[in-house]
């Protein structure tokens, strides 16, 4: 195991030997759909094998059901989600007024919970969050990525590219020299991906489950052997800001496959 | 709360071969993991699927620790008569979860 992580380390340097601070043309921009194997592409795209639409079910029965101390249910304001929740996930993060922060789709579900039906916040990665952003950004999908023009939010998304570019960890690695400059190439056994937020919360086979963006952005920080932040750290709603807009066009695809 | 999803094809012709599709959220814990205290956790898999047409048991499978989470199932059926198939889970925490899908064969 140790021999491997070594040889990782040096194929990871050899590949970043040359390193550029330029981003993806946007005529080159793909999903990490198109990197996958035909299988793969195949169980994402039959809604009856695809493993994640257990979750976007759980999400839709969650919808309906009152709860907390107000007793009303996501239903109960919003009504029917195929049309009230049609292109919110595709311009999210959204600025929180109230924050005065960005805040991300699960982070929008968990402050409805606690404001308007005065119930207790769900866990991070807990099935249930995981089920009503996954059904929320499900009616978003294959509609464009459209970030938020708020001009509000400018100085987190600069902070977003910022943390993408940032060189961290033991192994000294930044996003943006994987996913940048050598996207397309392999590292190991794996096609390096665009990293374009198209599809979470996704079902990755290597997890069994479904996760969410931020579960896979500390994902790469260990594997970088950074310490990752915080679930629903401030970073990680800024760096989501950039990938958003990043992959500005590109199609939402929840709930997404990958391996 | 059951999840499963499950694809019968609402209309078929008689004598026809159709596919079914049976999926269900599950997390298939093999029992060989130690958590975060170093204690095993418990197996917990689903040990058995049984698929009834009108009753009557027309598919079944057992399932083992090597067997991935939310196990996914196809398999083929003759279409015969209009009726019910039903679809049973069961797991080692003894819970049975069911679904259940109408076929219209003509």
């Amino acid at each position: 195991m140790h021999a491997l992580w070594r040889l990782a380390a040096v194929a990871v340097a050899a590949i970043c030997g040359i390193v550029s601070a330029a981003g993806i043309e946007d005529g080159e921009k793909r999903s990490g759909f198109d990197f996958m194997t035909p299988q793969t592409q195949a169980l994402q795209a039959d809604d009856m094998s695809n493993p994640g639409m257990l979750w976007v079910l759980q999400g839709e029965q969650l919808w309906q059901q009152a709860q907390g101390r107000a007793d009303v249910a996501c239903s109960g304001c919003h009504d029917d989600a195929r049309q009230t929740m049609r292109g919110v996930a595709a311009r999210y993060p959204a600025f929180d007024a109230a924050t005065g922060r960005p805040i991300d789709l699960a982070g929008r579900i968990n402050s409805c919970r606690a404001e308007r039906q005065q119930a207790e916040p769900l866990a991070p990665e807990s099935d249930a969050l995981l089920a009503l952003t996954a059904y929320v950004t499900h009616q978003s999908r294959g509609m464009p990525i459209t970030p938020a023009t708020d001009a509000r939010l400018a100085p987190f998304r600069d902070n977003g590219r910022r943390l993408f570019q940032s060189r961290i960890g033991q192994l000294e690695l930044s996003c943006a020299s994987c996913h940048d400059d050598n996207w397309g190439k392999r590292l190991g056994g794996s096609v390096i991906p665009q990293a374009h937020p198209t599809g979470y919360p996704l079902y990755r086979l290597e997890w069994q489950t479904v996760g969410s963006l931020q579960r896979r952005l500390r994902n790469c920080m260990i594997g970088v052997r950074a310490e990752p932040f915080a679930f629903g750290a401030a970073e990680l709603v800024d760096l989501k800001l950039h990938l958003t807009e990043r992959a500005r066009g590109l199609l939402i695809e929840t709930p997404a496959v990958r391996p | 709360m059951a999840r499963a999803l499950v694809n019968v094809p609402k209309v078929a012709r008689q004598g026809e071969v159709v596919e079914i599709k049976a999926m269900i959220a599950h997390p298939m814990e093999t029992g060989y993991r130690s958590g975060p205290n170093g204690s095993n956790i418990p197996r917990d898999i689903i040990r058995r699927f049984t698929c009834t047409y009108n009753g009557e048991e027309v598919f079944s499978a057992d399932l083992f620790p090597a067997v991935s989470a939310n196990p996914f199932i196809a398999f083929t059926l003759v279409a015969t008569t209009s009726g019910t198939i039903d679809f049973t889970w069961s797991d080692d925490a003894g819970k049975t979860q069911t679904a259940s899908a109408d076929i219209t064969v003509n």
